[in-house]
């Protein structure tokens, strides 16, 4: 086991930033620690890295306690989300910084360098200066420079942050491909749940200081654990209900909950992500489970027709996502009344949550 | 025809550009009453009297001027005074203004925004009164006065002792090894070991100095009206300067790049000197040239405390006042010469240095992006 985080908390001010964290990072993975703003994941990456320092808890690195070690021990990389290149150092002297300053030979610095400039694909450049590098240029000469003195963990926070969407995307399949050449143990902090989804093998949600989840991404979305992560991972429609004796009303709408069979009139949230909605123009005979909605709004464009509809009697906004064949066969159009039914969904029973972000 | 109407096109955008100009203008009458009046004002209060000085000061040539300088002994020795006090003033500031500046923009503590007031009390506080205060402490009939008369040299080996020991605590703590493992031998229990080790130096220190009688005894210390006296009014004046110009540009500059030096293996001393003093050093330099600049003119604390004594105790400064009570006007005005020309040359720096220090203060984030974005 590489890192291991036994019961880690921290708190700032009167700021609870980490609560009891406990955390397994296999060695050679690539894991992404994904949440919003103020969940504590930043705070997480730095105490391994030892930015900063835990009020409680151990860090583990290796079979080694290195929770007060100084970073300069810890033999970690770390990326910063505005890169922190030394602007008064050549894009050379900065990958070879780290080398310099642990005394390794001007000739073994020169080679790890050249190594290294290979490895971003960024050789002839060595002797500019930072700030004639382009973001992604700059980002990746910050990732040379975290490896240079091979760290045993490379730690990344919001690496792709300051970057724009193209170039996001290019740097995100380049880091893929990179970490299975070099299989160094890393660990990302993005709150971008498609980047964390994409890049990493293993996925970290976490939420107020605390870890919801953990899996590989298809784990944690296709079956959360809890309605937040639920509600992070992906577009979703939130339904209040009550379950009972095994049913779960929503509305007119009536499912079967048998997980919830032993509830007695207990108020329920439903999950239904918006790809998991089944529409059809009649009402073909089936059940209880179909519901009326008239379309709202239609946006067709690219793979996916987007509608927004709207249940009589509702003013809350239902979102449904269908392929654009779909879409053509039924030849909807604004206005247009419709029956839909969820394929499938999510209950909560007993989560009176607030409704939260349609991310 | 079609150069007629590029030849024709131009007039008009030319035209129309002028119309924007003016309709984004103030009125004639506004803009040069503006400039007028300011450069009238800088005419009168600003290069009249320095052209005057330099005119009054070569009146007689530039032979007497020399001699006023040189010759005569006083002024001479106000010169060298001058720069034996101020370079002594401005490198105990620079070593304070780098700890309150690194202090301030790096840490929060209890006292944080008391210290960032207290550092502009000298700016607020009038020099006469910060030298009168000086005077109470160390002067005849201060606290500490008759004591200095007395047997002053006495307090010297424990206060010599006391730094060194002060500094070889802190050159123990700078040296101590941050890994708990490899923590051995003196470096096994910090706090115990650099007392010691701070203990053994003033015990030691203290003994030879007893020991070799490197004091004399029963003599008098003066620190008022004599060079201490000076040296600390100096400071006390200049001492915001530095820490003034290098707490924004720290925090512009911001602690990412040190962290990042850091997490690859740099020593808190290697990250100072490789990381921190390269982004700050020209908000340094400026922060040195402004201090220097105003520990050169300074006139009332120091007028406080230095008693005046020509040939002893007079700075550049209360030079000129002296020449100038004498009726000595040339002297006077020569003298001040070379304070003007001191200050133009620490314009010109300034000038220099200002389009450098806002270079060197952007954030990390918005470091320009370049435009070809070619990447992979």
């Amino acid at each position: 086991m590489s890192i291991l985080i036994n019961g880690v908390s921290k708190t700032f001010g009167s700021f609870k930033a980490l609560d009891n964290v406990n955390l397994e990072v296999p060695d050679g993975s690539l894991l992404a620690l994904l949440g919003p703003s103020g969940s504590g994941k930043t705070t997480l990456l730095r105490i391994i890295a030892g930015l900063e320092i835990s009020d409680s808890g151990t860090v583990v690195h290796q079979n080694e306690d290195i929770t007060h070690h100084p970073p300069r021990d810890r033999k970690v990389g770390f990326v910063f989300q505005h890169y922190a290149l030394f602007r008064h150092m050549t894009v050379a002297e900065n990958i070879g910084f780290g080398l310099r300053m642990r005394k390794v030979s001007k000739v073994k610095i020169e080679e790890r360098v050249r190594e290294l400039l290979h490895l971003i694909r960024l050789e002839g450049l060595g002797s500019r200066y930072p700030g004639q590098l382009s973001g992604g240029q700059r980002q990746r000469v910050a990732l040379a420079r975290s490896l240079a003195a091979q760290p045993r963990v490379l730690l990344l926070d919001e690496p792709f942050g300051a970057l724009d969407a193209k170039v996001r995307q290019e740097l995100r399949h380049w880091l893929r491909k990179l970490h299975k050449e070099i299989h160094v143990t890393s660990i990302f902090v993005t709150h971008d749940q498609e980047e964390a989804l994409e890049v990493a093998d293993k996925v970290v949600v976490m939420n107020e200081g605390r870890i919801e989840q953990t899996g590989t991404p298809e784990e944690v979305y296709d079956h959360p654990k809890t309605p937040f992560v639920y509600q992070f991972l992906g577009n979703v429609n939130l339904f209040h209900g009550r379950v009972h004796n095994g049913r779960a009303h929503i509305g007119d709408l009536e499912v079967e909950a048998p997980e919830h069979a032993d509830a007695v009139h207990t108020p329920a949230v439903a999950y239904v992500r918006p790809h998991d909605f089944e529409i059809s123009k009649t009402h073909n005979g089936g059940g209880s489970s179909w519901f009326e909605a008239t379309i709202d709004q239609l946006l067709a464009v690219g793979p996916v027709a987007r509608l927004d509809l709207k249940r009589p009697g509702s003013d809350e906004p239902i979102q449904a996502e269908i392929s654009r064949d779909q879409y053509r066969d039924l030849d909807l159009s604004e206005g247009d009344k419709v029956f839909i039914r969820p394929r499938r969904l999510k209950l909560f029973a007993g989560e009176e949550r607030p409704t939260g972000t349609q991310s | 025809m079609s150069t007629d109407a590029i030849s024709q096109k131009a007039p008009a955008a030319a035209a129309a550009a002028a119309k924007i100009r003016k309709a984004q203008q103030d009125p004639a009458l506004v803009r040069w009453g503006l400039t007028f009046l300011a450069l009238g004002v800088i005419g009168i209060l600003v290069i009249i009297p320095v052209v005057n000085v330099f005119t009054v000061a070569f009146s007689h040539g530039v032979g007497v001027y020399f001699d006023n300088l040189f010759a005569n002994k006083d002024t001479f020795h106000a010169i060298k005074l001058t720069l034996t006090v101020v370079p002594i003033a401005v490198a105990a500031n620079l070593i304070f203004g780098i700890s309150a500046a690194w202090a301030i923009a790096r840490f929060s503590f209890p006292g944080r925004a008391l210290l960032t007031a207290l550092i502009d009390l000298p700016f607020a506080v009038s020099p006469v009164v910060a030298g009168l205060s000086f005077v109470l402490i160390f002067g005849l009939q201060g606290y500490l006065g008759p004591f200095l008369r007395e047997d002053g040299y006495s307090a010297m080996p424990y206060l010599v002792s006391a730094f060194a020991a002060l500094i070889s605590g802190l050159v123990y703590f700078l040296l101590l090894p941050g890994n708990p493992n490899a923590r051995t031998g003196i470096w096994r229990y910090p706090w115990a070991a650099a007392i010691a080790i701070a203990v053994i130096t003033f015990a030691v220190l203290f003994f030879l100095q007893q020991y070799f009688q490197v004091w004399p005894k029963k003599e008098s210390l003066k620190v008022i009206f004599a060079v201490p006296g000076l040296v600390l009014a100096t400071a006390f004046v200049t001492f915001p300067f530095v820490a003034r110009e290098l707490i924004p540009t720290m925090e512009a500059v911001g602690s990412d790049e040190e962290l990042a030096a850091v997490t690859l293996g740099a020593s808190g001393w290697q990250m100072f000197w490789h990381v921190t003093i390269p982004n700050i050093k020209w908000g340094l330099a400026y922060g040195i040239i402004l201090c220097n600049a105003r520990a050169m003119g300074e006139f009332g604390a120091v007028y406080v405390v230095s008693g005046h004594i020509a040939g002893k105790t007079d700075t550049m400064p209360l030079r000129i006042e002296k020449l100038f009570q004498e009726f000595n006007l040339e002297g006077s005005y020569a003298v001040a010469s070379v304070l003007t020309l001191l200050a133009i040359i620490t314009l010109i720096i300034k000038t220099r240095l200002e389009r450098k220090v806002p270079a060197s203060a952007t954030a990390p984030g918005p470091m320009k992006p370049n435009t070809n974005e070619e990447d992979l």
